[in-house]
């Protein structure tokens, strides 16, 4: 469905997506004074949970500084206008943490998978739904993809009962023509509405974020300084600044989403800042998905092999997010190799 | 010899498989192909390749019990809890390749031979047939505390039943990993992976043990190693795609393998079908071996 109106809903994902940035390790306490921070700024929901969505907290995604339910809490009791949402990838969460999701005050909650497997999300939008939580659709990895089969997948997602149908731009490789193409193509053709996540991987994730509005989309996703999984998303507080520069509406405050970003969140950062560096620049140019970048960077210390190498055999591979798992073999075949040839010299 | 008669119920992907596999195997016979609709082209398919066929589900073999000694139930978990009450009554062998675990969950690489006389054999999932046996193996040498298991498949591989219910799937891994395989905690997670050309069905399986050293971590190498000789034995295409990988300071081994399947039904890629088909097909021979 096309937009009506300028106005846009933003989620703000920072203690979410940014999660990966910081391998899980927001602490309830932090996470609770970002929520106080966004309270004040405006965003339409906080979304809250571990970076691969509740239940993910693992070996192979990285264990969580807490559990989703503390998170939530913390977040819950900071909130009243921003609305708390969560985010669940079925296969790796399953129907119990939805339930928990409820229990702790969870408003909306976006069932998310890759870009062709919509098929797999019917009884966990059904349940949420049943737990008087909204349902929202994501299709992750939307590059991989042309706009037909992404209408295709949104179109189950609206028989399944999603409320919204989000495209993730994962591997940030998206470019602004190809963002239009998608979002322009679902918003025309799904009776629901439409929402956009952008990645910074090629620096063209505000570009792509306006893309996606002056295409018909009436959901934006931004988090706190950019951060976010790879080189981070759109920063929310500029996304805040140049949609009021392009005419559109919503209902953050400029100032305040910028004291969130700069007083409230950078201190607690440190080093972690994402930014274009070349492992991300390596995710947005093969097509990755962007929270592999720390996996990638662990691996690479570990093995003595360059992240950057990693990265390419995985678009190569067409491995997509959950598969991290996949580093590790591939750092060890690089290792490997890397010995072998050393060996033959 | 004699062939024990084997039936299989539900003719999805798993079904379709299985069928080629029984065809293949020397102590087995392919009696009927049973599904629920005539105008599947699958039963078309099987009709043209002689093989009896019905769109009567389970009724079939109640209306005509001597038809099959065996039964391979490829359904779903729902189905076969009414299905294993009927089978039994009938006498029938039953092999349930659905997350039912109605009957002796069963990984035949690792408990196959204390099972083989019950009535009714679960084969867990096709994630469970490919990792209990790695952390059953690393069980040998050193007790596991905790087991976690990423399964890959190809988009194409993962049929309607497995994507309508997919904690179905993750939730009846764990307990495997749990009950076979005998850690106290686990977690199994599926990713679907839209590539194509489709990806090799793929896991990983990380185990935190009590205690790790380099004596150790030899020891459970050739354990392993062992083991994979066992599964080989039924599944050809499960292999290492690198050595175990060691990790002292977390006392954590992580070994990654990927399983091509023999082409039979769909492609070498899905060989997800292939682990448990193979795995289901091998026990109904083992069971027609000693009746």
């Amino acid at each position: 469905m096309e937009r009506k109106g300028d106005k846009i809903t933003i989620l703000d994902a920072t203690c979410r997506d940014g999660m990966h940035a910081v391998a899980h390790q927001f602490t309830p306490e932090q996470v609770g004074r970002i929520a106080a921070a966004l309270e004040k700024a405006g965003p339409d929901y906080m979304e809250v949970s571990h970076g691969d969505g509740l239940g993910g907290s693992s070996i192979t995604y990285g264990r969580g500084a807490a559990s989703d339910g503390r998170w939530l809490a913390a977040a819950r009791r900071e909130l009243k206008n921003t609305r708390l949402s969560s985010m669940l990838l079925p296969g790796i969460g399953t129907m119990d943490d939805l339930r928990l999701a409820a229990d702790e005050g969870v408003e909306m909650v976006r069932i998310t998978v890759h870009c062709t497997e919509a098929d797999i999300t019917a009884q966990h939008i059904a349940l949420t739904r049943e737990l008087s939580m909204k349902p929202i659709g994501v299709l992750m990895m939307t590059h991989m993809v042309g706009p037909e089969k992404l209408l295709e997948q949104g179109r189950i997602l609206a028989d399944n009962g999603a409320e919204a149908v989000y495209l993730m731009d994962s591997a940030g490789h998206l470019l602004p023509d190809g963002v239009r193409a998608r979002v322009s193509l679902l918003a025309q053709k799904l009776p629901i509405e439409v929402g956009f996540h952008a990645h910074a991987n090629l620096d063209m994730h505000i570009a792509n974020s306006i893309a996606a509005l002056e295409e018909g989309a009436s959901y934006l996703d931004g988090t706190l300084k950019g951060l976010g999984a790879g080189a981070g998303n759109a920063p929310i507080e500029v996304l805040a600044a140049v949609m009021t520069m392009y005419g559109y509406e919503s209902n953050l405050d400029l100032y305040a989403i910028e004291d969130a970003a700069d007083d409230v969140l950078r201190p607690m950062l440190g080093a972690n800042l994402p930014n274009i560096d070349k492992v991300a620049l390596t995710i947005g140019y093969a097509g990755v998905y962007s929270s592999f970048s720390l996996h990638a960077k662990r691996a690479a210390a570990n093995y003595g092999v360059d992240a950057r190498d990693i990265m390419m055999e995985c678009g190569r591979r067409k491995v997509v997010g959950g598969q991290e798992d996949i580093i590790i073999e591939v750092a060890a075949q690089l290792a490997e190799q890397k010995k072998s040839e050393g060996e033959r010299l | 010899m004699t062939k024990a008669k084997a039936a299989i119920i539900g003719s999805g992907n798993i079904g379709m498989d299985l069928m080629y596999k029984v065809l293949k195997n020397s102590h087995l016979e392919m009696s009927l192909l049973a599904g629920l609709s005539n105008d599947s082209p699958r039963l078309a398919r099987a009709r043209a390749m002689g093989i009896p066929t019905s769109d009567r589900g389970i009724e079939a073999i109640v209306e005509n019990p001597d038809c099959c000694d065996i039964v391979f139930d490829a359904t779903t978990a729902k189905a076969h809890a009414e299905h294993a009450k009927v089978l039994k009554k009938l006498g029938k062998k039953a092999i349930d390749l659905t997350p039912a675990g109605v009957g002796a969950w069963v990984v035949p690489a690792f408990n196959l031979e204390e099972n083989l006389d019950r009535d009714n054999i679960n084969l867990i999932s096709c994630g469970g047939q490919a990792v209990i046996p790695i952390i059953g193996a690393i069980q040998k040498v050193v007790p596991v505390e905790y087991a976690e298991a990423v399964a890959a498949n190809s988009s194409k591989s993962v049929g309607p039943g497995t994507r309508a219910n997919i904690d179905e799937y993750t939730q009846h891994t764990r307990e495997g990993m749990m009950k076979v395989g005998g850690v106290k905690s686990a977690k199994a997670v599926i990713v679907i992976n839209p590539a194509d050309p489709p990806i090799v069905m793929h896991n990983t399986i990380f185990c935190v043990t009590e205690k790790l050293d380099e004596e150790l971590a030899r020891e459970i190498t050739a354990s392993i190693e062992d083991m994979l000789t066992i599964i080989q034995s039924y599944v050809p295409g499960y292999r290492l795609t690198a050595p175990p990988q060691f990790a002292f300071d977390r006392r954590q081994v992580t070994t990654m393998i990927e399983v091509e399947g023999a082409g039979d039904y769909l492609p070498d890629y899905a060989g997800n079908l292939d682990i448990i088909t193979q795995a289901a097909v091998h026990v109904a021979a083992e069971m027609a071996k000693r009746a």
